[in-house]
């Protein structure tokens, strides 16, 4: 039974659940409603909640596990004498999922597939056909393996469908059951609300939790082929494909960092003093169409600006204030990233400090104009304080985008690591690094590829630290003036 | 009292603030109508009326606060000594600092208490030095009666003090830039009886220095601390003149009902 008919059925069920919940909940009051403790289409609803939310839920568990599972039998199934030199056993395993899919498509498509499965050739033009293309044909034991994990596929199919339909008839028994006037259909429902509310807020925070611990299980992984002090510690990043590199993550931070404080440098002023314009000094009209225009800037992909960088930016500075000063002359250069992505995190300034400053009450700012403060005094010594902790968070904000940029780093810094001062010279960042680290041809086990994890879990601390520091600033604010 | 009374009879003979056909508009809405009001020097003037009579819209006129608000348009004149504040001129800043206000709703600033008191005197550089600046906020802090619950945590944020609190210390920022004339929208209205007399005080201490207008609800209050009042009702001016002769003898018959309690 395919999902989307599976999820209809207990649907159905669900409102047969709203219909006889709310009809015993009436019939036993014999129609007097006031009698009940709630409205009778609590008691529908929570009736229906009951039938359709944990069967869905095991629905959306099982097939999460599912693929766990099932590969466990038919990877020992293929036999490693077949298996082309170099190729492991799990890379075979991408090849059997792909011809279990081709094979399952088939199916639905109405093909016969029987006489298919005795002849690789035959199997292989077939899914060819259907757009699953195969490098070689099917060894013997890689179909095995298929028909091993298509038929623990069907029959785990065959047993989510039974569990599903069984856990909703069971939520609608227990739903029924419990109906009798003085139930708290209503309170029972807020409660189911709550807790669905919850599982999603935790569903995101699991999420984060696995992405934080893959980074972290690859990053071990990558402090046990290198040394961790040569890598926090060492100021040369000169990866070698044949091994021997030097993988210090110091000029690549160093690159980060100068980028986003240029970034911030440029972005920060200017997006401050347009917030304030806008939302102290404009008119109604002027800032109808203002506003919108600074947001553009968001819009714009990142690597259009990165174009923007590599070919009018970059060469202006090299030309107007590189080469007449004698500092360089690379085109791409640190001042062209930084100056290019401050442009960019422009609006997250402005367009969040705006808001923010709107949101400091006009009562405020007319005590202040009524003991005669000029506005500008009202707003350096009363609205901007008053502000802070939101202004704070913006930055930061911006800053967090600043440091994860790449595409700007990759047009306008170039490629270079290095630890220099000289802002006319090419530098680059985390993020550039770990792209070419990965898209690299080298082999996924080795420290050169992943020192990508590395970097990265480095960059999540970076970023992390910065959002603790906006909290704590926040709140220390927050302890002062509210 | 009394004698007190008698003796401001002699000295209230200046004008300090004289408005001749005032008219306030919010958009379309007529919100003030003719309005002849002389605020005399060194006096108590109370406005009493109904709610949304138009008592904190004349107010606001009074030192341009209404400018703040795009949609409000001010028409007749509106003289400062013989001056036009309305005329172009006349920097509202300036004006604002001789003119000072205390809101119907306490404003503090997200400041620290003394920097709340402290503001004015800061921007308009009253004082020399710190010891100064300390002894004016000291000061302020007693009149408004305030100075013995706050002393020891001058340091502590001004929003974090109660309604009532938060009114006299809006009270005493606003004397803390000794202004010419006090203007209080409903400075008693969050206050309890206690707080209310000491405020009651001040105003008749300010008395000997500025001219103050009071906005109020409170015809007691009215009663006690004035010595003219002005009877606003749906934008006009009703009726105005000796506090006494308002309470006990009103000419004209709204606002006999009003302070016998049948309109408002
Ligand atoms: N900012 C504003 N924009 C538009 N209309 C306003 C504004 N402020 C006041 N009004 C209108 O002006 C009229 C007078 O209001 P005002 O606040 O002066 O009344 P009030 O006498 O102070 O009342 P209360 O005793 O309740 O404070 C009311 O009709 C009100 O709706
Ligand atoms: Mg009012």
């Amino acid at each position: 039974m395919s999902i989307g008919l599976l999820s209809l059925i207990i649907l159905v069920l669900a409102a047969l659940g709203y219909v006889i919940g709310r009809r015993k909940a009436v019939g036993q009051v014999e129609g007097d409603i006031r009698k009940l403790h709630s409205l009778p289409p609590f008691y529908g609803r929570i009736t229906a909640l009951l039938t359709a939310v944990p069967a869905f839920f095991l629905i959306a568990a099982w097939l999460l596990a599912q693929p766990l599972f099932l590969e466990n039998k038919a990877i020992s199934l293929i036999d490693p004498a077949e298996l082309p030199a170099g190729k492991s056993a799990e890379l075979m395993m991408a090849d059997v999922r792909r011809v279990a899919a081709g094979l399952n498509m088939l199916e639905a498509r109405g093909d016969e597939v029987g006489p298919l499965l005795a002849s690789p050739t035959a199997l292989k033009t077939a899914l060819n056909g259907a757009g699953v293309v195969l490098e070689t044909e099917p060894t013997p034991s890689t179909l095995a393996a298929t028909a091993a994990l298509r038929d623990a596929g069907d029959t785990s199919r065959l047993a989510m469908t039974g569990a599903a339909l069984l856990l909703a008839l069971a939520g609608l028994a227990f739903g029924f059951s419990r109906i009798n006037p003085e139930y708290r259909a209503r309170n029972a429902t807020e409660q189911f609300a709550m807790w669905l509310l919850m599982t999603s807020s935790l569903i995101a925070v699991l999420t984060t939790v696995g992405i934080v611990g893959s980074l972290l299980f690859e990053s071990i992984h990558f402090f046990r082929l290198y040394p961790a002090s040569e890598f926090f510690f060492s100021t040369t990043w000169k990866p070698q494909f044949g091994g021997g590199s030097s993988l210090g993550i110091l000029p690549l931070l160093w690159g980060t960092l100068y980028v986003s404080v240029i970034a911030l440098v440029v972005a920060v002023p200017i997006g401050l003093m347009s917030a304030i314009y806008l939302a102290e000094y404009a008119s109604r009209s002027t800032r109808a169409w203002v506003k919108p225009a600074i947001e553009i800037l968001a819009g714009i992909p990142t690597i259009v600006y990165g174009l923007f960088a590599l070919i009018t930016v970059g060469p202006l500075l090299r030309d107007y204030f590189a080469s007449p000063l004698g500092l360089g002359t690379s085109s791409s250069s640190v001042m062209t990233a930084g100056l290019v992505m401050g442009i960019m995190v422009i609006p997250f300034v402005s367009s969040l400090s705006d808001d923010i400053i709107n949101a400091v009450p006009q009562s405020l700012r007319d005590g202040s104009l009524g003991l005669g403060a000029t506005p500008s005094e009202t707003i350096k010594q009363v609205v901007i304080p008053a502000a802070l902790p939101g202004i704070v968070g913006a930055v930061l904000l911006a800053a967090s985008r600043a440091i994860g940029e790449t595409m700007i780093v990759v047009l306008g810094a170039g490629a270079a690591a290095q630890l220099s001062m000289n802002p006319f010279e090419a530098m680059t960042t985390v993020t550039v690094k770990i792209v070419s680290q990965l898209t690299g041809d080298t082999e996924f086990a080795s420290p050169e590829t992943l020192v990508a994890f590395a970097l990265g879990l480095t960059l999540f601390c970076l970023t992390l630290a910065l959002n603790i520091i906006a909290l704590v600033i926040v709140r220390k604010y927050r302890e002062q003036y509210e | 009292m009394k004698d007190q009374r008698l003796e401001t009879r002699v000295d209230t003979q200046t004008i300090k603030i004289e408005a001749r056909k005032a008219q306030v508009y919010y958009g379309t809405n007529h919100a003030i109508i003719d309005v002849d009001v002389d605020i005399m020097d060194k006096t108590v003037t109370a406005f009493i009326g109904p709610s949304g009579c138009g008592k904190s819209t004349f107010l606001r006129c009074l030192n341009r606060m209404n400018d703040t608000i795009p949609s409000c348009r001010v028409e007749g004149s509106i003289t400062l000594e013989g001056e036009n504040i309305y005329d172009p001129r006349v920097d509202p800043v300036q004006l604002r600092a001789r003119i000072g206000m205390v809101f119907q709703k306490p404003n503090p600033f997200p400041k620290s208490i003394y920097d709340n008191v402290a503001y004015g005197p800061k921007i308009h550089g009253l004082t020399r030095n710190k010891a100064e600046l300390d002894e004016v906020v000291e000061t302020c802090l007693r009149k408004a009666a305030l100075w013995n619950e706050v002393k020891d945590r001058l340091q502590s944020p001004g929003t974090g003090l109660s309604g009532g609190q938060q009114q006299r210390l809006c009270i005493a920022r606003a004397i803390a830039t000794s202004p010419e004339v006090l203007l209080m929208d409903e400075p008693c209205s969050a206050l309890d009886p206690i707080a209310t007399a000491q405020v009651e005080e001040l105003i008749d201490e300010l008395r000997s220095q500025f001219s103050v207008v009071i906005v109020t609800h409170s015809m007691q209050q009215a009663a006690r601390v004035s010595q003219r009042t002005a009877f606003f009702h749906l934008g006009y001016l009703v009726e105005f003149g000796e506090t006494g002769q308002i309470f006990t003898n009103p000419k004209d018959p709204r606002t006999e009902s009003y302070i016998s309690g049948r309109i408002g």
